[in-house]
Parts: C-alpha cells; structure tokens; sequence
C-alpha cells in the first residue's frame, strides 16, 4: 500500500463504547503494538501484519453514521494495539473529525518518542488516555517488554503543552499493587497539570480466550483478579 | 356545563361531543421537573401488595402456574359476582371474577380452547356450557374452520402462517376507557343512540345492518357495564368526581373489556395524562394529598397486575409467561410542541419503585429527542433497574397518528378511540424461501404444500434466480395469508364482537390488516450470502434441498452494512406491496409488522436449514434482532441497520430488543443514565422505531435459572413486552441468555 496516510490497519470497530473517554464513544481498535504487556486482553491486536485495510474516507464514512449518537457528550476513541504507530493515518483522521466538531481521543501506552508527527496528531486530540504500564521503570520493562521512560517524558509533554488526559492504572495483584508504587504513581500524577481523571481498571481474564485461540500460553495463568477492598486500597493512594 | 363534574375544567369543544384529546388539552399541566416530587408506598399500598405476592406464589406452585378456573359462568362483562383480594385495603376494585386470579371462560372464541386450557389444569368444563357451545352456539373457531380453504389449512399446519388468531381472541383493540371517566356511560349511550339514528336510512344495504346491529350490541355492552359496575357499589351513569373515580371509571371500563375478551393483547392505551388532570383538581382543592394520589395509582396498578386469561400450554409456548399486554403508552410530546409528560407519568412508572418490577402493566415510553430532561432520565434509571420498560419514537409515529395515539400489544400503534386493527400474526418468510428453493415442497416434511412450482436445481445458488423463485412464492404466500385474515376476521366480528372495546370507539373508525414478517434477518442473510460467498445446496435422495454449505464471507445483517440492510428493506416493500393487492375485509389498510413476540423459538423450531447456516431447529432473531452473534461491530451499528427499516412501509411497528451489561453502559449510574439517554436520543434520531431496553448480567439470568425462587419478580424484556423470567420455558430462557448481550471487555 503507497499512500501509507490514507489507510490505517484496523483491527475492529466497536460501535457503542462508553467506557473510554467521556459519552457514547466509536472505539477504533487499531492493528499493531510494539509491546508485549502480559496482561493484554487484546492479544489479536498485536500483530503488525494482522488485520485489515481500511481507507481514511471509509473509516470517516462510517464515524459520520454514528454522529446521532456520539454527539454532543461523546466522540471517537483510539485505541489498539497501539495508536501512535499509525500515527500518520491518525493526523488525517483527527483534522477531519475535527472539522465535524468531534471530540478526539487516544488511548495509548505513550511509550513512543516524541517526533513531529506525534507533536502533530496531539494538537487535533482533545483527550489522551494514557495507561501508566508500570511506575517502576524496571517492573515495567518485566510486565510489557519495555521501560517506561518515554511514557513519562510522554504524560509531562501532555502536561507541559496543556492536553487533558486521563491516567489509568490496570491494577494486577503481584503486580502493580504496591503500595510504594502506587504511592509513587500518585506523586507523579501530582507533578502533571493536565490530569482530570484517574481511573484504577482492575485486572480481569476475560481476554484469556484470546491467548488460547492465537495458541499461545496465557502468562498471567496464575494471577487472580483483585477483590473489592484491594481495589478500593489502590484508590485510596491514588485519592480517587 | 353538561355535569357538575366538570367544575373546575376549561370548557372546550369537548363538552359538546365526545373528544377526550380536547379535553386533555384544554387542561392538562405539562411537568417539566424531575422524580424528588414522588412518594414511597403507603402502609396500605405495602400491606395489600404482600397480601398479592403470597397469591402469587400460591399461583406459581399450582398445577400449570394457573391458581383456579371458573368453569361455570360464561363470562360476560357482568356475569359474575364482585370480588376482592382485600376489601377494605383495596381504593380501586373490581376482579375478572369473583376472587383474584381465578381464571375466567370465554367460548365465544372458541369451545376448544377453553376445553383444553382446563383439562390442562386439572379442571373440566361444566357440562352446560360444553352442550351449549357443541349444539347450541356456534364460535369464532367453528366459524372460521368451516370456511377455511385447503390451501390456507396447509399453509398454516406446515407453519407458513403461524400464530393466526383463529381459535382464540384477536385482541388488539384499545377501547378509550377515558370516556366512561369523563363523561359516564349514560352519555356515552345517548351518543350512541344517535349514532343508530344517523344509521336510519332508506337503504337498509348489508353494511348498513351490520354497523346497526354492532351498535345495538354495544349499547347493551355498556348497559352491562353500569350493572357490573353496581355489584361494586358504584353508580358509573355520570362522570367521575374525583381523581380516585376517575381511575375507578377507567379502570371498570378497562376491566368490562377483560370480563368480556380473552384477547392475544388487551391495552390500556394511554391513560397517565388524562387522569392527571383530575389529580390536579384535586390536589389544587386540597381533597387529595401527593401520597394519597401515589396510593391510587399504585392500587390501580395492582390490578393491572391481576388480570389472567385461561390459556393453553401450547399458547404459553408461543407467547410466553402468561402475557396480557395491558400496555400503556407514556409521555410524548403535543403537536403543539408542549410535552405530554405529566405528574402522573411519573407516579405510574414509580410504581416500579414502589411495587417492585413486573412484565404488566407493558409501560412503553413514547420517547421524543424534545421530552423534558428529568423524566427522560427517570425512565431510562428505572430501565437500569428493573429492565422493565420500552421506548417507541414519538417523533416517527407523531407525524401520521398525531398526539393521542396508543401502543396496542407490543409495537402496533393506534389513534385512541378512532382505530382500530385485525391482528393477523405473522407469515414465516424464512420458510417462504426455503419454500422458493424447493418448489413448494416443506423441507422438514417433504410434503407438497403449494401448488407445484420449479424447484431449483443447480448446485449453487444463483442470487438472480431465487430472487425471481422467492419473488414468485412471497406472491402465493401473500394470498393465502390475506384469504386466511379476511376469513378470521370476518367470523371474529360476527361471533366473538368485542362490544364493550367498539362502544368506545367512535362511529366511523380506521381498521388496518395488520400482517406480519417473522425471520428477516435469516432472510436477509441467507439472501446476502448467496449473493456474496457461494452457497452449494446439499440435496436428499428424493432431489430435496435440505442443508446448504457456504463458502466464503458474505455481509451480515445488525451491523451497519447497506450491501445486506438494504436486502433486508428490499423484503419489507416487496412483501407489503405483494399483500396490498389483495382485498381486504371490510377494506382495511394493509400494514406490516415486524415482529415475533418469543415465538421466533417456536417459528425456528419448524424452520429447516437456512442459506446463512443457521441450523435446523435454531431460533430466528426476535422481531427485526439480527441473528444471535452475527454482529460484531457493537450495539450501535444493529440500531442503525435496524433503524433503516421503513417505518412508512411497516407501521404496525419494527421491535428491537436491546440487552446490555450494566458495566458495558457505563461505569458509574449517571454514566448509564446519561449514555442510556444519548443512545436513544440518537436511535431515534436514526428513526428507529422501537426498542426494547434490558440492563442485566448474563450470570444472574443464570442463577434465576436454576433458582427460580430467589427471583419473583425478575422482569425482562423481550420482543415488544415484559416477562417474568422464571414463566418462561427453559427453551425461552436459555434463547434470552444466548441472545447478543452486548458485553464490552
């Protein structure tokens, strides 16, 4: 495919989302993650030679169908697999939207370097929802492959450049439930200007299946979900 | 001023004709606030409540669910005695017999039915009645039996037609039971006697005869009325005084029609707002307090709660958990632009709150983009809560029925007291194209059921032929299932006339043949799927097409695709304009539905193997749903593909049942409410006609499964109405947990 921009490798729409971002959202679920998170429960979305093209004009198309309904309180979320590696696709999708007056947001890891294409696609996003893998830069790279340096760098340029994000935490018990690292999550949180909401996801294995039909092994077999009041802990720390 | 009764309302041409929409408008007060104004229930409302729980489960743990019969009286509005379920707690009364929940007879439908209902429960009919409805009185059922054509017998014992009201009452008339309130019957019947007095012509023509004779009979209806009226101690001649007679009024004249009718669906039209007027009064007067106004409505209820038909195991099968469809249609908006939401649509849809959840009354919002905010959030909180309430679009159906219209059964709607329909069930057009394929022979039987047609005999179908075949059995099918409609409503008329619903009519009424289409997604994609994949058909030795094999991926209905919604559009035009070149009985205007009520599992059950893959035996989607798993693009995308089904060219109604995870519509309540909200906002923007809303966890459904117990009142929704969960069978059940519940991970 030449004209890389104009297409995007997607995985699957979601038509009706409201759990990512503010209102009824369409969720465009992106093909494609350099990570290899342990807990994933899109483990389909990770291979960069997966899924389907589709063209910008399609996508759009079909995002317009559902303005009854995203409008005025919701709008388009992207999500993967990871977004930002479709970043040149994503700059003509979001100053479209934009031109609609629909509300833009991503759903990333940010562990990306800051270039001018993403310095780009961020001034049409009106909200980034940035999912903080690990606070510990070596529990990280254990946990998804990777260290978390440029997700910082990434939320403080979101903070220095006044884009509102939401911070999530996927709390998995043996894993992110430190309390010292939550404790460090929030003093983090607390240095960033743009946050207005954080939200603890608790760690669930309804993605499991996925593993299973890829033939893979699940890495997290033996973790259990957590319970109400480790929950209800994390976000104590957190102050949610 | 005609009565004394109306003092305190604003005059208007209402008091000079019989226009209770005049009435309402003239004084009625729109309430734009939110529920902080409502009451909780009364230690009363709490005492007589329990008193009908235990009732229940006396009724539940009785053989076949059915508490007694009244095998005896041949009901009538006023054949039996008054009865209670606690005299002195109840402030609305009045039973369908002489004690609650026992069941009535009503042979004029047909004697059959009733034999078998009670032999099914352990009882017998009284041997007076069974010579008088073998040798004496003919019935509806005999009537239409005798006849029948072969063609329309075949037709309807191979399943083509299913669900045909021809051995039991066709229901779906809404009397305006606000006119026995506002004007009393005594008036009521001087109007009608006007009406013979303009039927005093010189030609006394056949139809003539018949409209005079109809009348006379409803004159006599609404004299029984007073009668039964009077075992209650009340005097119903003038109009209602207070707020508490006037739901007393209604609910008589209600109640006369279920003494009369064992009907497939008996609504109450749209009530809430016109008896919120004489709230009003009251309240304004200082006679009645918010509680006390809470504790009526709440009785009121109740009652609607009670109302039983004696039924078949097999009818059960069919439309399941003992449905009445006493459905109300609440709020909407004037053509004046003010909104129809009162006080009282609040206090009715609280008595969900107060009474806890159930199937009855079916409370079906009559939603516009322009209702006030609180109440459009009130509803949609108690659709999380108690999966109990639908939503039609005001907006859609406004522009052709005005703004006094009702929901008659589930989708069906109506111009109060103007219209009327013949409700004629459904034509299985899965089965029609099997039927195309194989020539007319069925493919579970092998029988020839048509006339023989050409069969198609290629390997793989080509889409431009089965078209042209599927075109051509459509046209027999649209036939038979006119000349069956005219034959049944015709014996209906004559033999089982519903008098005590007609005399609340006006002279001159709408009639429409409602028709209806089960299986359009399996339709639509069998269609798709021979138009964009190959499908290979897989023969019998004897040269029948009995299962097919599909290669390739092909466009599936429920997600948005045009390449197979517009097929299914396509089926919809085509098969009302194949149905409006026949004539109808008493010229009435071909209309559509679409619309299977649970019986999709039983029209499944009699389908064989479809080109889209669906197996043999399997459930068709309920109403217009998509069949189960077939989309994958969310919610939304169904709502829209749905949504593309012409209103214009089905409007007696499209059903879609929507089911969603609680955690899946939003994270925290307001969430929900606020995206519940959006979502039917934009649904019916998308001009969508109906929706079905259930809010519950796949885990619970399971658990009530297998502890019916623990979940009395566990209410869903299911196409066009309210069951309780636990009446349905285990088949039902497990083809509502297998339905898409939309589910976010």
């Amino acid at each position: 495919m030449e004209n890389t921009e104009y297409y995007a490798k997607v995985h699957s729409i979601e038509s009706f989302g409201t759990v990512d971002g503010p209102g009824i959202r369409f969720v465009l679920f992106l093909q494609g993650c350099h990570l290899e998170c342990k807990y994933c429960h899109n483990r389909d979305t990770w291979d960069i030679n997966g899924g389907t093209y589709s063209s910008l004009d399609d996508i759009f198309k079909k995002i317009k169908k559902y303005k009854n309904y995203i409008m005025p309180n919701g709008g388009v979320t992207v999500t993967g697999g990871e977004p930002l590696l479709q970043v040149k696709f994503l700059i003509e999708l979001f100053k479209k939207l934009k031109e609609e007056n629909i509300h833009t947001c991503i759903d990333t890891s940010g562990i990306v370097s800051i270039n001018e294409n993403i310095k780009e696609v961020l001034k049409y996003t009106d909200l980034v929802l940035l999912d903080i893998k690990h606070i510990d830069p070596i529990k990280c790279k254990e946990l998804v492959g990777k260290s978390n340096k440029l997700e910082l760098e990434f939320a403080k340029y979101l903070s220095d450049n006044n884009i509102p994000m939401w911070i999530r935490q996927v709390l998995i018990p043996g894993y992110t439930d430190d309390e010292n690292d939550l404790k460090k999550l929030k003093s983090f949180i607390d240095s960033l200007k743009t946050v207005e909401k954080v939200e603890v996801l608790p760690y669930h294995k309804m993605g499991e299946y996925k593993w299973k039909s890829l033939g893979l092994e699940y890495p997290l077999k033996n973790v259990r979900e957590p319970n109400e009041s480790e929950i209800e802990k994390a976000k104590k720390i957190l102050v949610i | 001023m005609k009565f004394k009764q109306w003092e305190g309302f604003e005059k208007g041409d209402w008091q000079q004709e019989i226009n209770v929409r005049d009435f309402i408008q003239h004084n009625y007060t729109p309430y734009e606030g939110d529920e902080s104004f409502l009451c909780g229930a009364t230690e009363k409302t709490k005492k007589l409540w329990d008193e009908v729980l235990e009732l229940y489960k006396k009724e539940h743990d009785s053989e076949g669910g059915v508490l007694d019969i009244d095998t005896k009286t041949i009901s009538t509005v006023s054949a039996h005695d008054a009865g209670y379920i606690d005299k002195d707690l109840e402030d609305i009364v009045g039973l369908q017999t002489d004690a609650p929940l026992k069941r009535a007879i009503m042979p004029y439908g047909g004697i059959r039915i009733v034999e078998q209902s009670c032999e099914a429960y352990g009882r017998k009919v009284d041997p007076e009645v069974d010579k008088i409805f073998h040798t004496v009185r003919k019935t509806h059922n005999d009537g239409v039996f005798s006849v029948y054509t072969p063609d329309i017998r075949a037709a309807r014992s191979n399943h083509l037609l299913t669900g045909l009201p021809d051995g039991y009452g066709r229901g779906r008339i809404i009397g305006d039971y606000r006119r026995v309130a506002l004007y009393g019957v005594d008036y009521l019947i001087e109007e009608k006697k006007e009406e013979l007095n303009i039927l005093n012509v010189d030609e006394l023509t056949e139809e003539i005869i018949r409209e005079r004779e109809e009348i006379s009979e409803q004159i006599s209806a609404l004299q029984q009325l007073k009668v039964m009226a009077s075992k209650y101690g009340f005097d119903i001649s003038e109009p209602a005084n207070t707020a508490k007679e006037a739901v007393q009024w209604l609910y008589f004249g209600y109640l006369g029609a279920v003494k009369d009718q064992n009907g497939a669906a008996m609504s109450l039209g749209r009530t809430s707002t016109f008896l919120d007027i004489y709230f009003e009064r009251d309240i304004k007067n200082g006679t009645l307090t918010e509680e006390e106004a809470q504790e009526i409505m709440d009785h009121f209820i109740m009652k609607l709660r009670l109302v039983r038909f004696l039924r078949t195991p097999e009818y059960n099968e069919l439309f399941s958990g003992d449905p009445v469809w006493v459905t109300e249609s609440i709020g909407g908006m004037g053509i004046d632009g003010r909104t129809l939401v009162t006080k009282n649509s609040f206090r009715l849809l609280h008595s969900l709150e107060n009474l806890g959840p159930a199937p009855e009354p079916n409370m079906t919002i009559l939603w516009s983009t322009r209702l006030p905010e609180g109440f459009k959030r009130y509803a949609t909180k108690l659709s999380i809560n108690t999966s109990s309430i639908q939503y039609e679009n005001d907006d859609l159906m406004r522009i052709t029925l005005g703004d006094d219209y009702g929901i008659a059964c589930c989708v069906s709607p109506m111009k109060i007291g103007k219209q009327m329909q013949f409700f004629g069930a459904r034509a299985n057009l899965a089965k029609t194209l099997l039927y195309a394929i194989n020539g007319g022979r069925d493919e579970k039987t092998g029988k020839q059921v048509t006339p023989k047609y050409e069969p198609i005999l290629s390997d793989y179908l080509d889409y431009d032929e089965v078209m042209e075949k599927f075109d051509q059995m459509m046209d027999y099918v649209a036939k038979i299932y006119i000349k069956a409609l005219n034959a049944i409503h015709y014996m209906h008329d004559k033999y089982s006339y519903e008098a005590i619903e007609m005399a609340l009519h006006d002279k001159d009424i709408i009639r429409t043949m409602a028709c209806g289409i089960a299986g359009l997604s399996v339709v639509a994609d069998s269609l798709s799927a021979i138009k964009y994949a190959k499908v290979k058909v897989i023969r019998d030795e004897s040269g029948m097409a009995v299962d097919y094999e599909t290669e390739g991926d092909f466009p599936k209905f429920g997600n948005d695709d045009d390449r197979v919604d517009q097929i299914a559009v396509e089926i919809v035009k085509r098969f009302l304009h194949k149905l409006q070149k026949h004539q109808t009985y008493r010229n009435s205007k071909h209309t559509l539905s679409i619309l299977t009520i649970t019986s999709n599992v039983v029209y499944g059950k009699a389908t064989g193997n479809t080109p889209d893959g669906r197996k043999a035996g399997e459930p068709f989607g309920p109403g217009a749903n998509p069949l189960h798993g077939r989309d994958i693009n969310g919610a939304l995308a169904v709502m829209n593909s749905i949504a593309k089904l012409p209103f214009e060219q089905s409007e007696d109604g499209i059903s879609y049942t929507f089911s969603i995870t609680p955690g899946t519509l939003g994270k925290t309540e307001d969430e929900r409410i606020t995206n519940l909200v959006t979502m039917l906002d934009g649904y019916f923007k998308q001009t969508g006609h109906h929706i079905n809303v259930n809010v519950f966890d796949r885990k619970l459904l399971l658990d009530a499964m297998d502890h019916p117990e623990k979940y009395p009142q566990l209410t869903i929704r299911v196409s066009g109405y309210a069951v309780n969960f636990t009446k349905l069978t285990r088949e039902q059940q497990l083809d509502v947990i297998n339905r898409t519940i939309h589910e976010k991970i």
